[in-house]
């Protein structure tokens, strides 16, 4: 293999594995066998790094307020004020905790862990108000992301984000509530078509009594349990949720569903069937080990073949932390990263609904790839954005609540933002190698194939700045 | 190069003349043929959940004043319809309007099984789907994607807002999104978006460069389109001044022009009012009032009433009883308007809602919302409602 092919390769492995490559690692990289940059990369993985921003105590504290107060039929305008002022604090907090999970992907120096992070989290997609549950899921995700598919499922479905989004809360004996018993199915494991409503009836039986307690933890509440006999999957038994979760996954349905849902994360949008069962099968036979299942993906000859290659659209997530890890871009006003995410059509952590965010070309429309296309100039030239976005329906609350900003609701006045950004190029053209052209920039930071439009734009091109801006707007760049 | 323009003021910048690649040719040309009569669908979207029962009145019901003790409009201050229903006196714009026979009241609308949630409740009614059914495409998406004799334009569906919305967005095709139609044009003629267009053909296949390649291409075709048509027109009428008001005008300028647009989408938001509701919601009501009438008598001063439909929605009503608070928190079932110049049926629709007969504090719905999609669909669209709906809804007799 020359060197060429491996640098494209790394490259490629890079931008699917992680959020892109310096100019630097790639050449150094490039010199080595790639299993073992593979192998590198899951050892990467290995340290356990959570988000730490929501703070334990006080949440806890706000929960048992926020318990107290619901309980009470009738509020004093001192407890009405003291639920806003918790509201409030949980939406800013939330705020800040979208904030740190794409901050963390950019800075992260374990590239395929919250590569792997982001996929859980369109996956078990789950919305909660709760910045302290929402936290927490999102760490869940990040701690087995590369682990047992097997305990990050169990840890999800405990989990009071989920238990509260998928209202399990209120499935109780005598009265199921069959919500999570349908997603665990439908779109966690199993895949529509592959289990009776039945089925969900006898599982959503099986889940009763698993709730979160005031304090915010998991508590299996032994007198809402339905202990009673029932069949799943012609199985008989005093099922309860682990039970239920075992038997889920004793089906090679469910190493299926999730090896194609990876397959099109990862390698294309189009599923090449016979991959899908090779990766499906090894998970299944490593006993649902998701480590082992990526390291067969990237060693995969087929992963690094022309088709896969540059061909798959950037989600905004992918493309906004490849920008910005490119270029070592600093926010100085970091919550411009949600307006982007919110314009773009992935606002982290409020996935449209319990499936996640469909993908491919679903992410692209005329004014989002408006959008797309402008953003790399505003970023890295510190530019104005008069791209106001839609009002989120949580913010209707926020909006509703303050009469001059219901005035100018209606975008057309409201204020223009700037992007206050810094690209620090010096480091970025610091990891260039000395007498790079333009064009070879070029070939650098585009994954697709390059044609002649684009070798011509390029070659009369003098600075590498300049090529960089430009080239990050076309169209070729949306893709990796 | 002027693409140091580009680089310096990081927009598009405007520059350069307008000039449209050789393959985009057929497409413009298409456009060009089919001048005919066209029936305008605007679809109107109050966001954050508005309080049905406190913009359409029941004031003839006394079980109203009981549950609302304070927040309930007096019946002197109602705009009295009929003996049971008037509208919030902040809407006295909308009173000519009606009394025109240009409006009709759908009460009770809403769906099995209803979620209270504003974002799977739009989504609901965005999508048309179940409640208990995820889609990733929106209803009117899905009349673009039905390959209906106009559909093929992304013009065809056009939401005035920097954003698309789900409701746009089909499996295929995708209404456009632009707030005003200058800037739309001057971002898709700057010259270095026209470079990234130049010689292309190669691009255009079926994968995912070409889908890139293939919006911008219909990006900048239908920003030359709608610039060009419209931009000849001036309207005379006067708007009142706020955002919505502004939105609107943008529509009629479209319609009157002979855009060849039908659906446009258009949204106000602010309505989650869940304390001291009165005076935001009757604020909102106002501008919607004032901004929805200046728009219809704009449309008949040029003719267009006639062929133009509107119909005004939002993802969830209120819960009968007010709460603690001065306001109402979220409910099911609401109403819905219906604007034009040739309604079948005008004024109010049907019953007003029971409210004696209630599912734990909240009315029951009459009617499902899909049964509203499908009648336009049917009687105004021109397509099967069952091919969009993925099943036949019983249609109504309000068109």
């Amino acid at each position: 293999m020359s060197a060429k092919d491996n640098f494209i390769k790394v490259k490629h492995l890079y931008n699917r594995a992680g959020f892109g490559i310096s100019y630097a690692d790639l050449e150094k990289l490039s010199k080595k066998n790639l299993t073992k940059v593979v192998d590198n990369l899951l050892k990467d993985s290995q340290k356990n790094d959570p988000i730490n921003l929501v703070n334990d105590y006080e949440s806890r504290r706000q929960l048992l307020v926020q318990a107290g107060l619901y309980s009470k039929k009738e509020l004093t305008d001192e407890e009405k004020k003291m639920r806003q002022e918790i509201i409030r604090e949980q939406n800013e907090v939330s705020r800040d905790l979208n904030i740190a999970f794409i901050t963390k992907m950019i800075n992260t120096d374990a590239p395929l862990k919250e590569k792997m992070t982001l996929f859980w989290h369109g996956h078990f997609a789950c919305r909660s108000n709760n910045p302290f549950f929402a936290q927490q899921l999102n760490n869940i995700q990040r701690t087995n992301a590369l682990g047992s598919f097997k305990t990050l499922l169990v840890e999800v479905s405990k989990s009071p984000a989920m238990l509260q989004y998928l209202n399990n809360q209120q499935n109780r004996k005598g009265k199921p509530n069959e919500n999570f018993a349908r997603e665990l199915m439908e779109l966690f494991t199993l895949g529509r078509g592959n289990y009776t409503e039945q089925d969900i009836k006898e599982s959503a039986r099986s889940f009763t009594g698993w709730m979160y307690d005031k304090d915010g933890s998991f508590i299996f509440r032994q007198n809402l349990h339905d202990a009673g006999t029932k069949t799943f999957f012609g199985k008989i038994g005093n099922f309860e949720g682990e039970n239920i979760i075992d038997i889920i996954l004793e089906k090679p349905e469910t190493a299926q569903f999730i090896a194609r849902k990876v397959y099109k994360f990862f390698v294309n949008d189009n599923p090449n069937e016979d991959h899908i069962k090779e990766l499906a099968t090894h998970f299944y036979n490593s006993k649902y080990d998701i480590a082992s299942m990526m390291k067969k993906l990237f060693t995969s000859d087929w992963f690094y073949s022309p088709e896969n290659v540059g061909t798959k659209i950037k989600s905004p997530a992918e493309f906004l932390v490849g920008l910005s890890r490119e270029f070592y871009v600093t926010y100085n006003k970091p919550q411009v990263l949600i307006q982007l995410q919110s314009s773009l059509g992935q606002y982290l952590f409020n996935p449209p609904n319990v499936a996640g965010w469909p993908g491919g070309q679903s992410w692209i429309d005329s004014s989002s790839l408006m959008l797309r296309m402008r953003i790399p100039s505003l970023v890295l030239n510190d530019g104005e954005i008069d791209f106001s976005g839609k009002a989120d329906p949580e913010d209707e609350a926020v909006i509703a609540l303050s009469r001059t900003a219901t005035t100018n609701a209606n975008a057309n006045m409201k204020p223009k933002s700037y992007v206050n950004a810094n690209a620090d190029w010096p480091k970025f053209l610091n990891t260039l190698p000395k007498g790079l052209t333009p064009l070879e920039l070029t070939e650098f930071l585009l994954q697709p194939k390059l044609n002649t439009k684009i070798t011509t734009m390029v070659s009369d091109n003098k600075g590498l700045r300049s090529t960089a801006v430009e080239i990050t707007s076309m169209p070729e760049y949306q893709l990796c | 190069m002027n693409r140091r323009n580009f680089l310096r003021n990081t927009g598009f910048v405007a520059a350069g003349s307008l000039f449209v690649p050789a393959f985009m040719k057929p497409l413009e040309a298409m456009a060009l043929d089919e001048l005919s009569l066209y029936k305008n669908l605007v679809v109107v979207q109050l966001s954050g959940g508005n309080d049905g029962l406190n913009t359409v009145i029941p004031f003839g019901n006394d079980i109203y004043y009981q549950k609302r003790n304070s927040i309930a409009i007096k019946p002197e201050e109602v705009i009295k319809l009929n003996n049971m229903q008037g509208l919030n006196p902040n809407m006295a714009a909308l009173q000519e309007i009606y009394d025109q026979g240009w409006m009709t009241i759908i009460n009770d609308v809403g769906y099995p099984n209803p979620d209270r949630s504003h974002f799977r409740s739009m989504d609901i009614w965005q999508t048309g789907s179940d409640s208990n059914q995820f889609l990733s495409t929106g209803w009117i998406g899905r009349y673009l994607d039905s390959n209906c004799q106009t559909c093929k334009f992304p013009y065809t569906a056009i939401e005035v807002d920097d954003s698309l919305s789900l409701a746009m967005k089909g499996q295929t095709k995708k209404g456009i999104a632009l707030k005003d139609p200058a800037t739309l044009f001057r971002n898709t003629n700057d010259p270095f978006f026209k470079a990234m267009l130049q010689n292309d053909k190669e691009h255009l296949d079926e994968d995912n460069l070409g889908y890139l390649y293939k919006t911008m291409i219909e990006t900048s075709s239908s920003a030359s389109y709608i610039q060009n048509t419209s931009k000849i027109y001036q309207s005379k009428s006067t708007y009142p001044t706020s955002g919505f008001a502004n939105q609107l005008k943008t529509v009629s300028k479209f319609i009157s022009s002979g855009l060849k647009t039908r659906v446009y989408y258009v949204s106000l938001s602010g309505f989650d009012t869940h304390v001291n509701q009165t005076g935001q919601q009757g604020n909102l009501l106002k501008q919607y009032s004032e901004g929805m009438a200046a728009f219809l008598k704009d449309l008949k001063s040029n003719n267009k009433l006639e062929d133009t439909l509107v119909i005004t929605f939002s993802e969830f009503g209120r819960r009968v009883e007010q709460n603690a608070s001065n306001g109402t928190d979220h409910g099911t079932a609401n109403n819905m308007f219906v604007f034009g110049g040739k309604l079948k049926k005008q004024g109010i629709f049907n019953a007003a809602p029971n409210l004696s007969d209630l599912d734990t504090g909240d009315l029951k719905y009459q009617l499902d919302f899909r049964q509203v999609y499908g009648t336009i669909l049917d009687k105004w669209l021109d397509v099967n409602n069952a091919d969009i709906l993925n099943k036949k809804f019983n249609t109504l007799d309000f068109i």
